[in-house]
C-alpha cells in the first residue's frame, strides 16, 4: 500500500516509522523515540500537557477539525467518576483510507497518543474502537497493547508513577454512523449506533455516562511528537489556525493514488499534478471533492487553493478527513452523484425523519437521473430537498448527504440536463450502475 | 454453545474489557467473533449471547438488524465483498462487481449453491487509494482487475480442494 519512497514534497511526522523493518514492534518505535513523549507527559503538569496540545493548533483529523487541546480542556477533571479515552477508528468516510495505515505500520503511536490524552485528563481506561472490517488491525493493535503492557507502559503504576491506564480494542459490525461520535459511544455500550443528543457532549457525559475524550486515530498519532518538540514545532509546519501535517488520501484519476504526508495548507492542484503524478491518461481534472465524499464539489478551476480547514472553508467546502478523491473528464457527475447519496440512503440510521426520508429521496431521484428518466424539475427538487436537510437532521449524517447533493446540481446543472429527456448518459456507452 | 478455545479466549478478553456494571458493552463485538466462527447469529446464538451478557433477546435482535455485517444465514466459505463506492467507482468497481456476478452466477448477497462463494456489494472499506478493493472473509485484496479475479476464484477453488485456509 506504500509506494516504495516517500514523494520528496512529504514532511514525515506522523509516518515517519512507515518504512522502517518491522514498524508495528515496539523495538523499533523504542528505537526512534516511542514513549519518550509519554515518559515527558509523566513529568509535565496534566494542564501544562493541555497548553501544549492547545499551542500545535492540532485540530481533530476525523473530519469536524476542532482544536484538539480545548476538547481536552473540556474534561472536568475534578469529577469522581471515571473517565474514559475513545480512539475512533472507525474510518468510513469514502476516500479515506488514511488511520489504517496509521495502526498497520505504527500502532505504538496511537497507544502512546492515547497514554498521553489519559495522564492529562487523569483517565484509567481507552478504548480503540475499530470497524469490523479491520479485523487484521485489532491483531495487530491487540499485539501492541501486549508490547506495552510486558513494557509496562501499560497497566497498573505505569513506569512507577502511580498512573493506572489500561487499553482494549472494541469491534464495531459494519455502520457508518459508528463514525459518528456520541453513536461510536453507544455502540460501544452495546447498543444500535443511533446518535445522541448534543450537549451534553462527550466531554463531560461520553462513554458510560462518563468523562471522555473522544478523538480520531491520526489526531492521538500526532500528539506524540507534539509533546517530544513542542506545540510550537508542530504548529510551524502548518498555517496559521491549522498546525501540522496531515495525512491526505488521495484517489481517484490520478497517476499515484496513495496517502501522502503534507503540511496543512499545501496546494490542492500541486497535490493532484505533483504528489500524485497528474491525471491518468494525460486527460483533463474535471473535479475533486477535497475531504471524503460528504464534502461538497470543487470544479477544476477552484482546486488552486490551499488545504487547511480554513482555505478550503472559504472555496465553501471542507477539509473534512482529507480523502481528496480526484475525477477526470471522462466522469459523469450525475452518476457520482448518485452513487454518494445510495451510500448516505444506506447508512442513514432512520433515527430522525429528514435524514431517514431525504436521503433515500435523494438518492432514487439521481438514480432515475442517470438511469435517463430524470425531468427537468428534478434539478430543482434535489437542491429543494437538500436544502430543507440542511441542519435539520439529528446528527451530522444528513448534512453529510445534503452538501454533495446540492453541490453537484449547482455546479455541474448543465450535465444533469445533459441526461434529460430520455437521452443516454453521455459519459458511457452502455451500463448504469448507479 | 461451546466455542473453540481461540473464540472463547476471545469472549473472556472482551468482557474483560467492560466496565464494572456494563456487560452488555460487549455485545457488538461479541455478536460478530460468534458470528466468524458459527457462520450466522442464530437463535442458539442470540440466547448464548443473552445468557452471556444478561440481556433481553430483544436488544439483541435490535443490534443484530442494525450492522450490516451481522447476518441470519451463512455466507458462503469464501465472502466475496466488493466496494463500489466512489473512490472504487472511478477505478472500476462497478464493472468488477457485475464481472463477479457472472462470474459466479450469483447477484448481491446471493450464495453459489455448492456454498463455496458468496457475493456483496459493499459500501467503503478503507482501500480507496488502492481499487477497486474487495475482502475476502477479512482479507483485502487491491487494484482488482477482471482478470485478477478470475484467478483469484480459481486459487481460491484449489484452495478449497487441498483444503488449506485461505
Amino acid at each position: 500500500m506504500l509506494h516504495p519512497e516517500p514523494h520528496p514534497a512529504e514532511v514525515l511526522v506522523l509516518t515517519r516509522r512507515f518504512r522502517l523493518p518491522n514498524s508495528a514492534s515496539i523495538e523499533t518505535y523504542l528505537a526512534t523515540q516511542g514513549y519518550e513523549a509519554f515518559r515527558k507527559a509523566l513529568t509535565m503538569a496534566p494542564e501544562d500537557i493541555i497548553e501544549e496540545v492547545k499551542k500545535s493548533n492540532l485540530r481533530g483529523r476525523g473530519g469536524a477539525g476542532f482544536p484538539t487541546g480545548l476538547k481536552w480542556s473540556f474534561v472536568p477533571r475534578q469529577s469522581p467518576k471515571p473517565k474514559y479515552i475513545v480512539a475512533n477508528a472507525d474510518e468510513g468516510e469514502p476516500g479515506t483510507c488514511k488511520d489504517r495505515l496509521l495502526m498497520q505500520y505504527d500502532p505504538h503511536a496511537l497507544l502512546e497518543g492515547m497514554l498521553i490524552a489519559a495522564r492529562a485528563v487523569g483517565a484509567s481506561a481507552g478504548y480503540i474502537y475499530i470497524r469490523g472490517e479491520y479485523r487484521y488491525l485489532i491483531e495487530i493493535l491487540d499485539r501492541a497493547i501486549e508490547e506495552a503492557r510486558q513494557h509496562g507502559f501499560l497497566g497498573r503504576n505505569i513506569l512507577g508513577s502511580g498512573m493506572d491506564f489500561e487499553i482494549y480494542t472494541h469491534s464495531g459490525a459494519g455502520s457508518y454512523e459508528c463514525g459518528e461520535e456520541t453513536a461510536l459511544l453507544e455502540s460501544l455500550e452495546g447498543k444500535r449506533g443511533v446518535p445522541r443528543l448534543r450537549p451534553p457532549f462527550p466531554a463531560t457525559s461520553g462513554a458510560f455516562g462518563c468523562p471522555t475524550v473522544l478523538n480520531n486515530v491520526e489526531t492521538f498519532c500526532a500528539v506524540p511528537p507534539i509533546i517530544l518538540h513542542g506545540g510550537l514545532a508542530f504548529a510551524n509546519l502548518g498555517t496559521p489556525k491549522n498546525g501540522g501535517t496531515r495525512l491526505f488520501a488521495i484517489s481517484g484519476h490520478v497517476n499515484r493514488p496513495g496517502v501522502y504526508e503534507l503540511p496543512m495548507g499545501f496546494n490542492l492542484l500541486r497535490m493532484i499534478h505533483e504528489v500524485a503524478g497528474g491525471i491518468r491518461g494525460g486527460r483533463k481534472l474535471k473535479a475533486v471533492i477535497p475531504g471524503g465524499s460528504s464534502c461538497p464539489v470543487l470544479r477544476a478551476e477552484e482546486c488552486d487553493l490551499p488545504m487547511d480547514f480554513d482555505s478550503v472553508a472559504r472555496a465553501g467546502s471542507m477539509l473534512g478527513s482529507g480523502g481528496v478523491i480526484v475525477m477526470d473528464e471522462t466522469t459523469c457527475m450525475v452518476r457520482a452523484a448518485a452513487r454518494i447519496l445510495r451510500f448516505y440512503a444506506h447508512e442513514s440510521c432512520g433515527f430522525c425523519t429528514p435524514c431517514r426520508e431525504g436521503t433515500r429521496w435523494l438518492s432514487q431521484i439521481l438514480s432515475r437521473f442517470h438511469r435517463g428518466e430524470g425531468r427537468r424539475e428534478d434539478i430543482d427538487l434535489i437542491a429543494e430537498i437538500a436544502r430543507n436537510m440542511l441542519g435539520r437532521t439529528f446528527c451530522p449524517l444528513g448534512d453529510a448527504a445534503a452538501m454533495p447533493a446540492l453541490s453537484y446540481v449547482q455546479k455541474f446543472r448543465e450535465e444533469f440536463e445533459a441526461h434529460l429527456e430520455g437521452k443516454p448518459c453521455p459519459y458511457e456507452e452502455v451500463t448504469v450502475h448507479a | 454453545m461451546k466455542f473453540s478455545d481461540e473464540t472463547e479466549a476471545r469472549l473472556q478478553r472482551l468482557m474483560a474489557s467492560c466496565p464494572p456494571g456494563n456487560k452488555r458493552s460487549a455485545l457488538v463485538p461479541m455478536l460478530l467473533f460468534i458470528q466468524d466462527e458459527v457462520g450466522a447469529i442464530t437463535p442458539e446464538v442470540i440466547q448464548e449471547v443473552c445468557s452471556r451478557l444478561e440481556v433481553s433477546p430483544l436488544e439483541v435482535e435490535e443490534v443484530v438488524s442494525y450492522y450490516s455485517m451481522l447476518r441470519r444465514k451463512p455466507a458462503g466459505r469464501y465472502h466475496l465483498q466488493i466496494c463500489t463506492n466512489i473512490s472504487c467507482m472511478l477505478a472500476g468497481g462497478a464493472e468488477l462487481f457485475e464481472h463477479a456476478c457472472r462470474k459466479l452466477g450469483i447477484g448481491h448477497q446471493g450464495v453459489t449453491e455448492d456454498g463455496l462463494f458468496s457475493l456483496e456489494e459493499v459500501e467503503c472499506i478503507g482501500a480507496c487509494c488502492w481499487g477497486p478493493a474487495l475482502q475476502v472473509n477479512y482479507n483485502y485484496y487491491h487494484n482488482m482487475t477482471p482478470e485478477a479475479f478470475d484467478r483469484l476464484i480459481e486459487q481460491l477453488r484449489r484452495n478449497h480442494s487441498g483444503r488449506s485456509e485461505p
